[in-house]
């Protein structure tokens, strides 16, 4: 039986974090500067600089106002200063996050006022901020109230047959208990879309799915190219993975044997429940994990194969390997090693025992690889070039 | 030891999870019939590479998980390498 509490944070909406970060937002690219002289100033505090932000429109827009207002209400974030160029907007995130029941929310703009004067500002509300957050204390919390992402990367055969089916194992888990978890990955299904499809809870999420798959295919047809070197990636192709077709069955490994899919999100979108997700991402991982830190998800899974490095900044990352080479000269990135179920020592549960307990240590408190070394891959998902 | 898995029954293709060396009898297992299969390696294969199980002609397709994963570029007998270099995606062509 694995243990179902653990230590987490409550937040003013109800909804449970395991960190308790104090977050210094920028609205745009502009805004990055303030906002990590911000985070230098006070102690503690997490800038998470981006590109964007400037003459986005429509659709586009829309995604990016979701992304950050969503990484601003984020469960895993205590307290939250937004710092944009000009008022309107800044306020459109403040109210955004406000509207998600969090409370500990403040915006600072730099028209009419100039960088040192919005450091002093957004510097004076970020220190209350910090000094209130850490009074927060962690409480038990129930496995149920989890929402769990999942996303490999630098992926090789040995994500087929081992870390990518200790992920699924691990989802069959959560499901089963009641929690909530996500996949996505829209490219990389390609050759295993039937399947995927035959894992929806109905045929009409099924359906939702197929076409959602079938634009997507479309729209990489429409561009007429070989996506070799891209899809599968070099470094698949290095460790072995030739074609998408193969590429894509071994990542579907994730969701498990049993788990149905109750849903399809919009990129960043929230689940509108407990259960497995179906969300519309990219397969790059620093854009993937990006929109499902927006969407709510506190921990995320990422098996790997030839070693994806990644991290972010809000969800922490726990990685896994059961390439051997990974595991040996890439140590410092590998939390949980499941090299074992290559040389038959180790069984699919076994190794799912070994990254559920991992996933609740991280939840206590304990860092990830990635928190340690300070990957904070932060990147929005932009859909089509600004106004 | 283990020298190389199999996913699926109808597999035609096992990975080698030891770097194999050319001429060796590796010695594989079949993780959903759960029966060890022998395949003599016809050049060195680096762990995390698939072997033939089976002869695939030029054109065929080749299964792993159950599942097509491309079509044969050209002829693939029993302990080849199958990569880039025989192997197509049947999907996105240009």
């Amino acid at each position: 039986m694995n243990e179902q509490k653990f230590q987490g944070y409550r937040r003013d909406n109800g909804r449970v974090g395991i960190r308790n970060h104090v977050v210094i937002l920028p609205l745009d690219d502009l805004s990055n500067a303030a906002c990590e002289a911000v985070a230098n100033n006070i102690k503690g505090t997490l800038a998470i600089p981006h590109a964007y932000g400037r003459l986005q429109f429509g659709e586009d827009l829309e995604l990016f106002f979701r992304t950050i207002i969503g990484t601003g209400s984020n469960p895993n974030v205590a307290a939250c200063v937004v710092i944009g160029i000009e008022p309107e907007w800044t306020a459109r995130v403040v109210d955004g996050i406000k509207a998600l029941g969090r409370t500990k929310v403040a915006g600072v703009s730099i028209e009419r006022h100039g960088d040192i004067q919005t450091i002093a500002a957004a510097s004076r509300q970020a220190f209350e901020f910090m000094q209130w957050a850490s009074e927060r204390k962690r409480e038990t919390c129930d496995v149920s109230e989890l929402y769990v992402s999942v996303k490999c990367g630098e992926s090789d055969t040995t994500s087929g047959l081992a870390s990518c089916p200790t992920v699924g194992n691990v989802v069959d888990r959560l499901v089963e208990m009641n929690a909530t978890a996500s996949f996505g990955e829209t490219s990389e299904i390609t050759g295993a879309e039937d399947i995927c499809a035959s894992r929806a809870a109905t045929p009409e999420v099924a359906e939702q799915y197929m076409k959602i798959f079938t634009e997507y295919d479309a729209f990489i047809k429409s561009q007429g190219v070989d996506l070799m070197g891209s899809q599968p990636t070099k470094g698949n192709i290095r460790g072995g993975l030739t074609t998408i077709e193969e590429k894509a069955l071994g990542n579907l490994q994730k969701i498990g044997k049993k788990a149905k899919f109750v849903g399809c999100l919009a990129p960043a979108e929230a689940p509108k429940g407990k259960g497995l997700w179906y969300m519309d991402t990219s397969s790059a991982a620093a854009e993937a994990v990006t929109l499902w830190a927006a969407s709510g998800a506190v921990v995320h899974l990422f098996p790997t194969g030839q070693g994806n490095i990644i991290g972010n900044p809000i969800e922490p990352v726990i990685k896994l390997t059961a390439n051997p080479l990974t595991a040996r000269t890439m140590a410092e990135h590998v939390d949980v090693d499941v090299t074992g179920i290559l040389r038959r020592e180790m069984t699919l549960d076994q190794a799912g025992d070994k990254l559920y307990d991992m996933m609740m240590r991280v939840c206590n408190g304990r860092l990830t690889c990635q928190e340690i070394l300070g990957h904070r891959e932060f990147v929005l998902t932009k859909l089509y070039r600004s106004a | 030891m283990v020298h190389f898995l199999a996913h699926g029954k109808d597999d035609s293709v096992g990975v080698a999870v030891v770097d194999l060396k050319a001429g060796q009898t590796a010695e594989g297992w079949n993780t959903e019939k759960e029966e060890a299969v022998q395949v003599k390696a016809n050049s060195d294969i680096p762990l995390g590479h698939k072997i033939a199980l089976a002869d695939i002609k030029q054109g065929g397709t080749v299964i792993k998980y159950n599942c097509p994963i491309g079509a044969a570029s050209q002829s693939i007998r029993r302990g080849d390498h199958v990569h880039t270099h025989n192997l197509k995606s049947k999907r996105w062509t240009a």
